[in-house]
């Protein structure tokens, strides 16, 4: 549909775009990226003849773009810059008529009922029909943007080129603007070439990327082969971090923004941030912590500053535990955006804490054990679905910079270190009567202050995995000594 | 619902033309019939019926034929060909330029023209074989040339002719032409005041001949201007926009610009510089039935002609029997009736808004 082949430009003689090469199929949501001043809107204007090809070449359907007639193009080929100059207050209707010039011939041309009907879909998609008799002058900015993308749509093209369309748009029209691009390109067969300034839309959106660097190439190909952290520093010159999305297979690129001296100081997360209550035990710590936790409230990734273990009664049973959850954190004086909790119906007078320091790491443990409901994970299947009293919820704080594989690690060796201690304290799983392996309900927490030193990995024999293996196994016993080994809670 | 509020569109289209054309009729024969000898309207029309159909006078004072037919009517004429000259020129300039600010003379053309006229005056030139017309003629010409020196001129400064390089362009060649006609002009002895009242604009004493003279200019540019009203909307949404529209912008604006400065050319050269008409009427059209240059450029058309009948009645009749320059007339009724609309119309809108 669209090829490239060793394409340079720019103007004045002056090169901006050197040597590209490339193709965009027919259908496609093409991205283009790139920082300011790589050339990225230099090569949507050679794209739409506006900048003259100095050399290779730049084909439509097989053809020169040079050798169209402006109106034989228009009918490919429509465009939607930036920032569109007006001088004259049209109407909505005036302006996306306009679109229509392209396939309108003679002296006095006649408008069709195709012509119409152009126009009433293009305005129809863009949601603009509400306005067609209004001035322009009217209009919010992302008002106008979408009467001039009804404008480009009137003159049914082939092909969409559009520079950072999502400019002026509030976030649910950039989603409503990106959703028809998209839908128009799979369904209709559009082909969509669009600047995108923000990556991560940048890859929700497009079927592949072109990542630009002073005029030339970096990357191209699908989101997640040009969107990695590498080639994005160093093409933007910045810190940045890919994620990938929540809920869709693409990554997320985020800046990160440079760290001002206080959030540097140490912290340490010990048994001063504690407050243990008979209705629940939680503890405070002065800066968010980034957490991995299977609580019922916080649970996955996130960033949070208070930790509760609440205790419950044995026969407690809510259909909307997590609201209730939230209305005992509320009115305990908890923000709950801030907050991972969870319950247990342990008494938490039998709750064991221990802080463990091995060499530049030290980690403060928290674990409430009860094993009335233990279970041989070997065996569970055995188990009903039955719900029984006991939970064994462990918390690891460590106070150290942990890389994600150490997050994982850390859920790893408190587990087996949980195991072990009731190996050691000889718990059995009361319906097998084989050795249990932990309990139906089980929670974990791993939380980090993110400071101090660098922790990349969390297994047995690092520095990090000993002290959580040592804490949590200690703690646990602990716990279970002071529930009575093997008794019900 | 959508069909209703097109049949109110035409409508409106419709009622523009009606109104605007019984404007222009109305200053037509008012422009006719006033003066020190009063010719009655009914006459007017016979007189007018006789002489392009070959009707009967119908015991018309075949005094009133003279005053008609030889003086009052190619006077009328000339102002109304000269008033939609510059009002379809400035709304064409003004489009083109995306400029609201934008005349008929902001290319330099008329500065060209009226350069050529004062150059005819100053050195009292005349050439036998066109008669009285040296002037007119020589003024043409010297406002094509200017026209095309200015393009050539931009095109030389960056290839693509952007219109900030053409109106730049505009400008110095019109400070340029300026200083030469004030130069002439302090060199003059005693013809000052036949150069200073050309360049205050007149219609009076011209006859059929300059009728003659200007209406070609008029129709090949009016014409060539109306059928590039798409294009002209086009090019009022950018240079780049239109072009991505389809329009082969560097030829239509080479066209429209070639339209509009013989328009203006033809004007300048027939009647001197008459300002204010290129600027204010366009303006006003826009105002009230929006900036569509296919109903933009007639309307202008029928407006500008029957505004400048109308000043150039007012010019020979306030302080009859002196008449005073059109220009000057043109200015002082247009600037505050036009201030007073533009004032009326924002809080209007302000309100509804």
């Amino acid at each position: 549909m669209i090829q490239l082949t060793k394409l340079s430009g720019g103007y004045d003689g002056k090169l901006i775009v050197r040597d590209l090469s490339f193709s965009v199929q027919k259908g496609e949501l093409f991205g283009i990226l790139g920082p300011n001043g790589s050339g990225k809107t230099t090569l949507l204007k050679m794209m739409s003849g506006i900048v003259p090809v100095s050399s290779g070449s730049m084909q439509i359907e097989g053809k020169e773009i040079k050798d169209y007639k402006p109106k034989e193009l228009a009918k490919r080929l429509a465009v939607l810059p930036q920032m569109t100059p007006q001088a004259f207050s049209y109407t909505v209707k005036e302006t996306v008529s306009l679109g229509r010039y392209a396939h309108q011939s003679g002296l006095f041309p006649i408008w069709t009922e195709e012509d119409e009907q152009a126009v009433n879909k293009a305005m129809e998609r863009t949601g603009t029909i509400q306005f067609a008799n209004t001035s322009l002058e009217e209009l919010s900015g992302g008002e106008r943007q979408r009467v001039f993308l009804a404008q480009a749509l009137a003159q049914e093209p082939e092909i969409l080129l559009l520079d950072e369309p999502t400019n002026h748009l509030d976030l649910s029209f950039q989603k409503e603007l990106l959703d028809l691009l998209k839908k128009m390109a799979s369904e209709a067969g559009l082909t969509v070439v669009s600047i995108f300034h923000d990556l991560n839309l940048a890859s929700l959106y497009c079927d592949r990327l072109l990542l630009m660097e002073d005029g030339t190439m970096n990357g191209l190909g699908i989101p997640s082969e040009v969107l990695k952290e590498e080639p994005i520093q160093q093409v933007y010159k910045t810190a940045i971090h890919q994620r990938p999305h929540p809920e869709v297979p693409k990554p997320q690129m985020s800046i990160l923004p440079e760290k001002a001296a206080k959030e540097e100081t140490e912290i340490i997360i010990d048994g001063t941030c504690i407050t243990h209550k008979d209705e629940f035990i939680a503890l405070e710590a002065p800066v968010l912590l980034k957490t991995l936790s299977a609580g019922v409230i916080g649970a996955g990734w996130g960033w949070h500053r208070s930790f509760v273990n609440r205790h419950v009664d044995k026969n407690y049973w809510h259909d909307s535990y997590k609201e209730d959850m939230k209305g005992f954190l509320k009115q305990h004086h908890f923000d709950i955006n801030e907050t991972v909790g969870m319950m247990t119906a342990v008494h938490l007078r039998k709750a064991a804490y221990r802080f463990v320091e091995i060499e530049d790491v030290s980690v403060f443990v928290v674990v409430t054990a009860g094993v009335g409901n233990a279970v041989d994970v070997s065996r569970a299947v055995e188990h009903s679905r039955a719900f029984l009293p006991g939970t064994i919820n462990t918390w690891v704080f460590a106070n150290g910079y942990l890389s994600e594989e150490a997050f994982v690690q850390s859920v790893m060796t408190a587990t087996e270190a949980k195991v072990k201690a009731l190996f050691d304290k000889k718990v059995k799983d009361p319906l097998t009567h084989s050795w249990a392996t932990g309990t139906s309900t089980d929670s974990v927490l791993i939380a980090a202050t993110q400071r101090g030193a660098h922790q990349a990995f969390a297994g047995t024999i690092s520095p990090l995995g000993q002290s959580i293996g040592k804490a949590v196994y200690e703690c646990t016993i602990e716990s279970l000594e002071k529930s009575g080994t093997g008794e019900r809670i | 619902m959508p069909k209703r509020s097109i049949q109110m569109f035409l409508r409106n289209k419709i009622s523009a033309y009606l109104i605007v054309f019984a404007f222009f009729m109305i200053a037509l024969f008012g422009g006719i019939s006033i003066g020190t000898i009063q010719v009655p309207f009914r006459d007017i029309a016979f007189l007018l019926s006789h002489h392009f159909f070959g009707t009967s006078l119908h015991g018309v004072d075949p005094s009133f034929d003279n005053i008609v037919w030889k003086i009052r009517f190619p006077r009328v004429l000339l102002a109304a060909l000269v008033g939609a000259s510059l009002a379809v020129a400035g709304a064409a300039f003004q489009g083109l330029l995306r400029n609201p600010l934008a005349d008929p003379y902001t290319l330099g053309v008329s500065s060209g023209a009226s350069a050529g006229a004062v150059m005819v005056l100053f050195f009292n030139v005349q050439f036998s074989w066109l008669s009285g017309f040296t002037l007119p003629v020589i003024s043409i010409m010297a406002s094509i040339v200017t026209i095309f020196i200015v393009v050539l001129f931009a095109q030389a400064i960056e290839r693509s002719l952007k219109v900030e390089t053409i109106i730049l362009t505009g400008i110095i060649f019109s400070s340029f032409l300026g200083a030469v006609i004030s130069l002439m002009i302090a060199l003059t002895g005693e013809e000052l005041r036949q150069i200073i009242g050309w360049l205050l604009g007149s219609v009076s004493m011209r006859g059929w001949d300059y009728i003659q003279l200007i209406l070609p200019f008029f129709l090949i540019g009016t014409i060539l201007l109306i059928i590039h009203a798409a294009e002209l909307n086009a090019m009022s949404f950018g240079e780049e926009k239109a072009q991505h529209l389809g329009v082969n912008v560097r030829r239509k604006k080479l066209i429209v610009l070639i339209a509009g400065s013989i328009l203006t050319g033809a004007a300048v050269a027939v009647s001197g510089t008459i300002g204010f008409v290129g600027l204010v009427i366009p303006h006003f059209i826009r105002l009230i039935w929006g900036p569509d240059h296919r109903h933009l450029l007639p309307l202008s058309m029928f407006a500008g002609a029957g505004f400048l009948i109308l000043a150039d009645l007012v010019a020979r009749t306030i302080i009859s029997p002196t008449e005073l320059p059109i220009g000057v007339i043109t200015s002082i009724i247009g600037a505050p009736v036009f201030a007073i609309i533009l004032l009326r119309k924002h809080r209007k809108g302000r309100r509804t808004a």
